[in-house]
């Protein structure tokens, strides 16, 4: 049973990845394109003895997420970017509180209510940090729907480590599409370890209490609250970065990209080496902490960049950051729920190799 | 027969709203004329003897100041 | 000597933040002698929010959860669902449920959720300096009411009685208010909140208990007076009692089988 092979949606397999995961109390709201995720979770989070609750809206579900995860309990929701706009009061909680969270955001075009179509015009929401004050959340970007499961199941062991709150961001296209998925062993929640700063542990009257807030009012104390938090980062920074690359190490231009961009952008690199043209791609799985370093020793004398997005231009500035003025940095964008087909990206990376 | 009580006040815990002496029904408690270190001017007894022990002054209190004790 | 009324175990012995006369203070030492009474210091938490309420968790001895404001409902439904053996306290002002998280407020009331909320009302925005509430009464002045609140004229709305408003949701199933202005409204409201957890800790829900308290600094009066505007003004308008109780009977000795 563990190891079959299934053919799944991308939204249902990161309901089962999380329900394998030991995901303990799912609270979520209705928005497209990723109702199928809360619906597999209704299905099938009672069941295995886990909490559903279906939120009257994508505010209270993240507040239900923070309310769970202060008990120390694996906790998540999931919904799309205007849903996501309204979780950044309760993200920037999460992070301010140091809770441990799990957050899907299938995005899809806006700004506003936008289109129902596929984007990526979310990146800089899910990385400079959406919500108010000094935070980050791990971000997590797959490209398909195997990895959005792996990435799912390994997102809850991760925030727990760090306690910070893990975005994983996918879009429309991962979403919806069906492809064969592998999961990993189930872990019962049961044998997970208890979390000695959550609340609902006290050993006697007055004796381990616990108190969960972001609050501080006197500012030479919540100074060094923070800087603590950066240090934190820092550490995540050193340990966590993780990205793919193809055929990099002669590119004469390198596309830049994540998610379903990557996808298309690799049908590109090879329909390009076929024609003798040499394009590589660097894929950043972690959008935060985004490999900057392994980015930048790439950035060689006479290469160029290509950042491919469906966005008019948010990783394109991570992508600048990194090169650092050393190589041209360019950015092809489709936006509005269009996404790129792989001739219309060697075309792009024609052009700039041409000019 | 009336119960005979003793209220005793934290005069630090005390902020002198002196709601519990408006709801004293004989009189036992009225302000101090010396401040606490807060700067408040707290409850004090002022007629202790009349103290019926019925713990008006214990309920209303929102510093949780007073101890009642009968006698 | 012998001790009649002394500090209960599971508030903390300190002086408070609250302003001289402030109702929040007697409702505390309720909520900790009911749980005395009942033996769930270990197993009680508090969600505190935003609002003068904010302070609560350094008083009380035991877990708390501070969310953000008006969301209060849904934090607490969150802890209630993984730890239904605990006793939760959906602690809330004026704003935070009247105002801000009212969805959260009639939704977790209406799937029933088995946390209790102790709902303070004072008819005014203490924390933030004396704004008008959902609950601030006609022709009262607040800061962003200076005429009077004015319903039709200003816009301004009416106020809010809570426990009514909620009693048509039938996941709630016990709606209370009480008072803190006189010794008997303070032992009645004692009883509300002991009723409401115990049909927590039996897992019934939704329970609520509305205490109308004074809040002299923003009413700008002497906590005397507040006394008496308090009685004057807010108990005619919002009634006390039981305004709903649907919770079922305790069981009694033999229960006829069917």
């Amino acid at each position: 049973m563990n190891d079959e092979m299934r053919l799944m949606k991308g939204n249902e397999a990161i309901g089962e990845a999380a329900i394998r995961a030991g995901c303990q109390a799912y609270f979520g709201y209705p928005i497209t394109p990723q109702n199928e995720l809360i619906a597999y979770m209704a299905t099938n989070m009672l069941p295995a003895g886990r909490v559903f609750v279906q939120a009257e809206s994508e505010i209270a579900a993240i507040n239900m997420v923070y309310g769970a995860a202060s008990t120390g309990v694996r906790a998540m929701t999931s919904s799309s970017s205007p849903g996501v706009s309204l979780k950044q009061e309760g993200i920037s909680y999460l992070c301010g509180a140091d809770l441990p969270a799990l957050i899907v955001n299938v995005a899809r075009a806006g700004p506003g209510l936008g289109g129902i179509a596929p984007a990526q015009g979310d990146y800089f929401q899910s990385t400079r940090g959406g919500g108010h004050g000094d935070y980050h959340t791990i971000v997590l970007a797959p490209k398909g729907v195997q990895e959005a499961a792996d990435l799912t199941y390994e997102s809850f062991e991760i925030s727990e480590r760090y306690r910070i709150p893990v975005l994983l961001l996918a879009d429309g296209l991962i979403g919806q599409m069906m492809e064969t998925v592998k999961f990993s062993k189930p872990i019962d929640p049961e044998t997970l370890p208890k979390q000695n700063w959550a609340v609902g542990h006290q050993t006697g009257p007055g004796m381990g209490a616990n108190h969960i807030s972001s609050m501080n009012l006197e500012p030479e104390s919540l100074e060094p609250e923070i800087f603590e938090r950066e240090r934190k980062y820092d550490k995540v920074k050193k340990e966590l970065c993780r990205w793919e690359e193809i055929q990099t190490e002669d590119a004469d231009l390198i596309i830049v990209a994540y998610g379903t961009s990557a996808r298309v952008s690799m049908s590109s690199i090879q329909a390009a080496r076929a024609k003798g043209i040499k394009l590589g791609l660097f894929r950043p799985i972690t959008l935060w902490p985004f490999p900057y370093a392994r980015l930048a020793s790439l950035a060689v004398k006479g290469r160029k960049f290509l950042s491919v997005e469906m966005s008019m231009g948010q990783l394109v500035e991570d992508v600048r950051l990194a090169v650092n003025g050393a190589c041209p940095v360019e950015h092809y964008g489709r936006v509005g729920g269009m996404i790129h087909n792989e001739e219309e990206v060697l075309t792009a990376a024609e052009r700039m190799l041409g000019a | 027969m009336l119960n005979k009580g003793k209220p005793v006040i934290d005069r630090e815990r005390c902020k002198g709203c002196l709601l519990c002496a408006r709801t004293c029904p004989v009189k036992v408690l009225g302000p101090d004329s010396k401040s606490n270190s807060w700067g408040y001017y707290p409850s004090m007894l002022i007629d202790p003897d009349k103290c019926i022990a019925c713990g008006n002054c214990f309920q209303v209190c929102p510093d949780v100041a007073i101890t009642v004790y009968k006698l | 000597m012998e001790l009649l009324y002394g500090h209960p175990k599971s508030l903390k012995p300190i002086q408070t933040k609250y302003c001289p006369g402030c109702g929040h203070g007697v409702i505390h030492r309720l909520i900790a002698e009911v749980i005395d009474e009942m033996g769930l210091q270990t197993k009680a938490i508090i969600t505190n929010p935003v609002g003068c309420s904010i302070w609560a968790e350094l008083y009380f001895d035991f877990d708390s959860v501070q969310p953000p404001h008006g969301r209060t409902p849904a934090a607490a439904t969150g802890i209630k669902r993984v730890l239904p053996d605990h006793l939760v306290i959906c602690y809330q002002g004026d704003g935070d449920l009247a105002a801000i998280g009212t969805a959260e407020a009639i939704h977790a009331a209406n799937r029933g959720e088995k946390f209790t909320t102790i709902f303070v009302n004072n008819a005014i925005y203490g924390m933030t300096g004396g704004q008008m509430a959902p609950t601030t009464l006609v022709g009262q002045y607040a800061t962003t009411s200076p005429r009077g609140r004015d319903p039709v004229g200003e816009g301004q709305g009416y106020p809010i009685k809570v426990c009514e408003l909620f009693s048509s949701l039938e996941g709630a199933r016990y709606l209370a208010r009480g008072s803190v202005d006189t010794p008997v409204n303070i032992k009645k409201t004692k009883k509300m909140i002991r009723t409401a957890f115990e049909a927590q800790m039996r897992g019934e829900g939704f329970t609520l208990v509305e205490i109308l308290s004074q809040c002299p600094t923003n009413w700008k009066l002497s906590p005397h007076d507040s006394i008496d505007w308090l009685q004057k003004n807010m108990i005619p308008f919002y009634p006390l009692g039981e305004i709903k109780n649907t919770l079922a009977p305790v069981a009694g000795p033999a229960v006829a089988a069917k």
